[in-house]
């Protein structure tokens, strides 16, 4: 393959990856405080839906992910009502949230722009749109380094950059701060941190709200980054595929990235590779790119290749002793 | 003091409680009609007409039950176990391999009534055998059945879209979809049971299925409260540390229980597939695996709950499709909204009233 092959597709791989790795953060800050959280796909859905909305009747991408977040947290809130306060089902709150989004955002799209459930094409200015580091112009034609500063590392939007400064930014906070040391002990062993005078529903609100600004970030991301507007059922799965790479990763932010560039790579990889003939082979069929993450995953969770072993009281609501 | 422990009715727990839990979500359903400058009444109104106003609509609304009857008999299996099936989605996308393949195999030799044993067998067998590895996992590995039967779900759908990509589909034709199996292997409609009632089926789909669903209803009834297995898996949902401390093997019970709900999954694709488009297509199944769910939860994982559930839904769906004829601002998604509603309400917020309910009745029911 020539390089120019292999650049533009690590460049979309970044492009694919980024909603993935904020939903799969979102996911290691509830999962890891004890929530299942299914939900994700939903939560991603409906704050690309806000963001668009807002940035198409503000003109703003700020404003628009403002709105993503907020609509984001709120739907957050709910899981943690049901799933906390309520001690409901936490994988039927999920379920509910993921159709709840998807029939929503159709009928509130419909209702509003009546052009089947989108939302109007946004103008350059509502979105984030890429920007160009120093010299990536110059260097373009320079080499295999010029084209990939140009290509990979230069050339995509704010919340790019955002997502992989998320990645550290949440491995500080879950490993060197009091309130991730708490964070993690909430999800292992709810009964220890409650004898220590600590409120395990306040804890697990707080993961949830991360988890909520996190899932906006990517829906955002979705609506007006990659596309210029929200389109209907536009997570397409993406949220079950971030629960995937953070399974994958055995509940740990820097593997979380690595995994989420896997299956970003998968993926664009597969789009590549539609149509093309490999020698000796042939086509080789695209579906088998697209269920790679699902079948690696479910070999992860087989234990062979290693033990991916979910934080001990995931799922489970707390009831205080009485 | 908390009111978790406190014993209530039957009448209560069953029926009050699941009845307020889906009032409620069809109050909110009803303000987000409002809110996008419909009516909500006028909006029931026409939903009920359209679902059940004349034999058509009958016939529609009972071929949509017939799916979720089978996808919910499917979760409720499982729940009795304790086990969250989440793949009934796959388990009936794959089963309609099954189904397709015994078809297209026998339609032209045989009429339907030697067809449809093979067919249900095959279904039942292919549904199964999408569970069995997530069941395996579960009993054996101890992952968990939430996520690999997610992940099924996936790799289901990627591996029905190659094979009808490239395998069974009709050569030269662009759709994805097998060729029209000929009469030896379709399931008939069910013309005469709308026709009893005075009503003219039309374009209605409603076929054998729907018989062969209700009769499942009976077969589940059976083996969960009148057979040992039932028994055991009654225990392992209830608490797997006691069965197992019981004998109750663990391992076995697991999958059976998983080989039962994936089978009554997979017989979900008879209805579609053989009944209705007499061919296997891309996306079949459209989500009845997870309406199943709500179907599940709502009749509380007994059968006769599940059919009368199963048949709210199918009104909601063939309604919701009448409505969005009439009142083009709502569209079909309004019915993923309600169900997303009734998911939350009747499951995850189960037991939101209950305090409320517990007070009222420690003040006035018990004298």
């Amino acid at each position: 393959m020539e390089n120019l092959d292999i650049i533009s597709i690590l460049g979309s791989t970044i492009r694919l990856s980024i909603p993935l790795i904020f939903t799969a953060l979102a996911g290691l800050f509830t999962e890891r405080a004890g929530v299942f959280d299914i939900g994700l796909e939903g939560k991603m859905l409906f704050s690309a839906f806000a963001a668009a909305v807002a940035a198409f009747m503000t003109g703003s991408p700020w404003l628009g992910l403002l709105a993503g977040i907020t609509v984001s947290v709120l739907i957050s809130l709910i899981h943690g009502f049901a799933s906390i306060t309520n001690r409901g089902n936490q994988i039927v709150s999920g379920v509910a949230i993921n159709f709840l989004a998807s029939g929503l955002t159709a009928v509130l799209g419909q209702a509003w722009f009546s052009q089947g459930g989108r939302t109007p094409p946004l103008s350059p200015s509502a979105r984030f749109t890429e920007i160009v580091f120093p010299y990536a112009v110059e260097l373009r034609d320079t080499g295999f380094f010029g084209r990939f500063y140009a290509n990979v590392i230069s050339g995509h939007n704010i919340l790019t950059y955002l997502a992989f400064l998320a990645v550290p930014a949440s491995w500080w906070v879950l490993y060197r701060t009091r309130f991730g040391l708490r964070l993690r002990a909430v999800g292992e062993n709810p009964g220890a941190v409650d004898t220590a005078g600590i409120s395990v529903t306040w804890l697990r609100y707080r993961a949830t709200i991360c988890a909520g600004i996190l899932c906006g970030c990517a829906g955002t991301y979705l609506a007006i980054a990659q596309s210029a507007g929200f389109v209907k059922d536009m997570s397409a799965g993406k949220g079950y595929i971030a629960l995937a790479a953070l399974i994958f990763a055995k509940w740990r932010p820097v593997p979380v990235m690595l995994a989420c560039l896997l299956f970003g790579f998968l993926d664009a990889f597969a789009n590549f590779m539609q149509g093309k003939n490999v020698p000796g082979i042939g086509e080789v069929p695209v579906q088998i790119f697209q269920a790679l993450p699902y079948v690696l995953t479910c070999v992860l969770l087989a234990g062979f290749i290693g033990v991916a072993r979910p934080p001990k009281a995931g799922g489970v609501p707390y009831v205080k002793e009485r | 003091m908390s009111t978790a422990s406190v014993p209530l009715p039957n009448w209560i727990t069953y029926g009050l409680m699941p009845f307020l839990n889906l009032v409620v979500a069809f109050l909110i359903s009803g303000v987000v009609v409002w809110f996008i400058g419909e009516s909500p009444l006028e909006a029931v109104k026409l939903l009920l007409q359209g679902a059940l106003g004349n034999g058509e609509g009958i016939g529609f609304t009972l071929y949509y039950a017939t799916n979720f009857i089978f996808t919910g008999l499917s979760v409720a299996v499982a729940y009795h176990a304790g086990l969250f099936n989440i793949g009934s989605e796959g388990q009936a996308y794959v089963g309609g391999l099954g189904a397709a393949l015994a078809s297209l195999a026998l339609d032209h030799y045989v009429p339907w009534y030697v067809t449809m044993p093979f067919a249900v067998a095959g279904a039942a067998i292919f549904g199964a055998v999408w569970a069995l590895i997530p069941a395996w996992l579960q009993a054996k590995r101890g992952s968990h059945i939430v996520i690999t039967t997610i992940m099924f779900n996936f790799i289901g759908a990627a591996l029905m879209v190659y094979l009808l990509v490239h395998v069974l589909i009709v050569p030269g034709k662009m759709a994805p979809e097998t060729r029209v199996f000929l009469e030896g292997g379709q399931l008939p409609k069910l013309d005469w049971l709308i026709a009893m009632f005075g009503g003219k089926i039309g374009a209605a789909p409603v076929n054998m299925s729907f018989l062969i669903a209700l009769f499942m209803c009976v077969v589940v009834w059976a083996l969960i409260w009148r057979t040992k297995l039932g028994y055991e898996i009654r225990t392992l949902g209830a608490s797997p540390t006691a069965a197992v401390y019981a004998g109750i093997p663990y391992v076995k019970t697991v999958i059976i229980t998983m080989l039962i709900s994936g089978g009554l999954a997979g017989m979900m694709a008879l209805n579609p597939v053989l009944g209705a488009s007499a061919r296997l297509q891309v996306e079949f199944v459209g989500g009845a695996g997870f309406v199943g769910i709500a179907v599940s939860l709502m009749g509380r994982s007994h059968p006769i709950g599940i059919v009368l559930a199963a048949i709210l839904f199918g009104v909601l769906y063939q309604g919701g499709d009448a409505l969005s004829f009439d009142m083009p601002k709502i569209t079909r998604d309004m019915i993923v909204v309600i169900q997303g509603l009734v998911v939350l309400f009747a499951g995850a917020l189960e037991y939101m009233f209950r305090p409320a309910i517990v007070r009222v009745w420690q003040r006035f029911g018990k004298a």
